[in-house]
């Protein structure tokens, strides 16, 4: 393996680096919550007489803790994650500096000013809304205004995005976008145009209802415009898994892209139907046509067909490398894969449980059938396979050769890496197929279970809960070892590290694809327009009956 | 491996991306029928109330179980933290309980109070949104003898976890 000894682009290296720092330190004390929460499920509330709930300085309740939970993981760890590393991506890729760091790292600061002005009210018991804040639940003005800052800050990492790629063109007139930039560009701008939903659910109901200067809030309204950026945000998630799963993986499997026209074609797939999808989050919800709901269903299923090219290509990708490897026949090249790399291990766990992840999905897109499961915990499964373990699990791959990458020193241990990769992956088995049995005998999501009086009623609930906490706990040991990794290779490590910066070729390259893919405006024309479909008919019915009728409550 | 040729890149990708297509077709055109055909739906738009007077609009001013055909029965429930009111006001048990013999199709109409609670009932299709303001609705119907669950699935506050109901079919 080739060791560059000179790393480019420092600078935007300690940028990244700053931006995974904030995102672990979110993992860390999210996912104790999550073992709180696990183990409250299985009848554990206190371990050698400490009370999760009770002891600890900062926690106040489940509901407090399940609000951390929500608001570091799938808001801070993944938003953090993603804006250092599709930076780096795309200085990479494109070989070109970012435009300007200072504007970089401001971005960076007011993204970390949001994040803290939102952590007060969340740890002084002010902000128990969970990370949907659903009105007429009211929190502190300061929730609402940090996760806001949060939000507009990604539109600063859009627009440094943007103008390194503009630099680039310049210089580069007539080239195809290389493909990790492309996809880094397409899911910064996708997201941006998602965020309108958040930033006017802010703007114009939450924050002044806050303030209180208005009195009422209408809840439906502020739900279907979380929504518009919610599904959207999943992507957002997603994306930059994929960009590694295409555009690094193989490289790392020692075999090349199976198609690079058929990636651009998905991601742009992703771009017009990422967004009109959020009314399946209210499938369940009154005072919403049936059309609309049905309408979106079917752009739903739209959104699942880059998903299914994505599988084949990736699927293709590492067939190509086995085979590269000398693998043979329909299924043996599949142990020639580089099955002792922790850093393609974790990420191929990653996507054989985002498999089940995906179908699981299917049930909750399918309109009526989603009354069988909606808010119950096969969802909380469900989502644990997708961004529990698809996003989070890839992001753990990626740092393994991206912290030894940026740090110079070798991964403290490539097998511990292994095992911790092995046991998330057994651990969420259980863990997510408990919570979607659970879900389909009718228990419900964001709930003490533990404390449940209705669990007395239920025995065939309680055979199965104790899997969630075993799962847990697996998951637990796995998360511990994920950070003891890391701290010991910064800190303990003395090998220089051994790794390249993975960039994947193509079997079938750019040149393949038609030229109308490597354009903007008609891909981001297209999205507006389907937006405008889903959207308009339901906004207007709303906002013409708008009522600002209820007031806010604080049951906690 | 060698190489293949651009062609067969374009038969590979064509071999996968007709099924890609066709599976998602099938399966929302059986959602469709189901839905549209069958009757096996969401709610829609279902009527809207003002909250702060949910005691005094009719149905909700008298909630509770009442019969209003031949095996045809109307639930009338108000959702408030962290109780299903189902019963005279004065009831403040935290369990509420319905009966009905078997065979009945019973209508759920339910709203809220306060803040948004959810409304599902096990081995059903019942699975609703309650949401302030806004009036939900289903029906469904009980063959089968037994105990329903049925519980708050939408985070209400800290006493979330105690709001629930049984439905006792005879
Ligand atoms: C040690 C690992 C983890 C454990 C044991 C765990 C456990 C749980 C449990 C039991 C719940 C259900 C709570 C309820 O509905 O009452 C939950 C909710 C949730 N988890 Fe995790 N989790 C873990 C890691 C993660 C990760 C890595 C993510 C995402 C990156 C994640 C995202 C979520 C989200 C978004 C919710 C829903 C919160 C809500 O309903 O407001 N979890 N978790
Ligand atoms: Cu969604
Ligand atoms: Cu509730």
């Amino acid at each position: 393996m080739t060791t560059e000894t000179v790393r480019r682009f420092g600078a935007e290296g300690r940028l990244a680096a700053a931006y995974f720092i904030v995102a672990l330190a979110a993992l860390a004390v999210g996912g104790l919550m999550g073992t709180f929460q696990a183990l409250n499920y299985a009848g554990v509330n206190e371990i050698l007489g400490f009370s999760f709930y009770e002891d600890l300085a900062f926690i106040f309740s489940y509901y407090q803790a399940l609000t951390l939970h929500g608001v570091l993981l799938v808001l801070v760890w993944t938003t953090f994650f993603i804006c250092g590393f599709l930076i780096y991506v795309t200085v990479n890729a494109l070989e070109t500096p970012l435009r300007s760091l200072r504007f970089g790292w401001a971005t960076f600061g007011l993204m970390l000013f949001g994040l803290l002005l939102a952590a007060v009210p969340i740890l002084s018991n002010d902000a128990t809304v969970l990370f949907t804040f659903y009105p007429p639940l009211k929190a502190s003005p300061l929730y609402y205004i940090g996760l806001t800052l949060v939000v507009v800050a990604t539109w600063g990492v859009l627009v440094s995005l943007v103008l390194t790629y503009l630099t680039w063109r310049r210089l580069n007139a007539g080239r195809r976008t290389p493909l990790p930039a492309f996809m880094a560009l397409i899911t910064m701008a996708m997201w941006t145009i998602s965020t309108a939903g958040i930033a006017a659910e802010m703007l114009f109901l939450m924050i002044p209802w806050s303030l209180g200067l208005v009195q009422g809030t209408d809840p439906l309204l502020a739900r279907t415009l979380f929504w518009f950026t919610g599904h959207p945000i999943v992507y957002f998630w997603l994306l930059p898994a994929y960009i590694s799963w295409y555009t690094m993986v193989p490289k790392q499997a020692g075999g090349r892209l199976f198609s690079d026209p058929m990636a651009r074609v998905a991601f742009l797939l992703f771009l017009l139907l990422s967004i009109p999808v959020g009314l399946h989050h209210q499938y369940a919800d009154p005072g919403i046509q049936h059309a609309m709901k049905f309408l979106q269903a079917l752009f739903t299923f739209g959104v699942f067909f880059p998903s299914l090219l994505t599988f084949f290509n990736v699927v293709a990708s590492l067939e190509n490398a086995g085979r590269a490897r000398g693998g043979t026949g329909w299924l043996s090249w599949i142990i020639k894969l580089p099955w002792g790399n922790a850093s393609f291990t974790a990420q191929v766990l990653a996507m054989i449980l985002f498999a089940f992840g995906g179908i699981g999905g299917l049930v909750n897109a399918s309109y009526n059938v989603n009354n069988v499961v909606h808010n119950t915990s096969w969802v909380v499964g469900h989502f644990h396979l997708t961004v529990g373990t698809a996003v989070t699990l890839t992001f753990m791959g990626i740092l393994y050769w991206l912290v030894p990458y940026l740090s110079g020193k070798r991964l403290f241990s490539n097998r511990l890496a292994l095992v911790q990769a092995w046991t998330w992956f057994i651990g969420m088995a259980l863990f997510s197929n408990a919570l979607h049995r659970l879900g389909l005998l009718g228990m419900p999501r964001r709930s003490m279970i533990g404390n449940a009086p209705y669990l007395a009623l239920q025995p065939e609930w309680q055979s199965i809960l104790p899997f969630v906490g075993i799962g847990g706990v697996l998951m637990t040991i796995s998360g511990l070892l994920f950070f003891t990794i890391l701290i010991l290779t910064v800190t303990v490590s003395k090998a220089p590290a051994n790794v390249e910066f993975p960039r994947a070729e193509a079997v079938s390259g750019p040149e393949d694809a038609p030229a109308i893919l490597d354009r903007w405006r008609p891909w981001l024309i297209g999205s507006l327009v389907l937006i405008a479909i889903a959207y308009v008919p339901p906004l207007v019915a709303q906002l013409s009956s708008l009522s600002l009728a209820s007031p806010g409550f604080r049951p906690w | 491996m060698q190489r293949p040729d651009r062609m067969s890149i374009y038969i590979y990708e064509f071999a996968w991306i007709l099924p890609s297509i066709a599976i998602p077709v099938a399966m929302i055109v059986a959602i469709a029928i189901s839905a549209f055909a069958m009757g096996i739906n969401v709610q829609g738009v279902t009527g809207r109330i003002d909250p702060a007077r949910v005691n005094e609009t009719p149905p909700f001013d008298r909630p509770g179980l009442r019969q209003v055909g031949p095996n045809r029965y109307e639930a009338v429930i108000v959702a408030e933290i962290w109780r299903w009111v189902a019963a005279t006001p004065d009831d403040k048990s935290r369990r509420v309980e319905l009966t009905v013999p078997r065979g009945s199709e019973v209508t759920f109409i339910v709203t809220s109070r306060d803040v948004i609670h959810g409304l599902k009932i096990e081995n059903t299709d019942v699975n609703m949104m309650i949401i302030p303001g806004q009036i939900s609705r289903t029906t469904a119907r009980f063959d089968i003898p037994g105990d329903y669950l049925f519980v708050c699935h939408e985070y209400c506050g800290t006493g979330h976890h105690f709001m629930y109901g049984v439905l006792h079919v005879e």
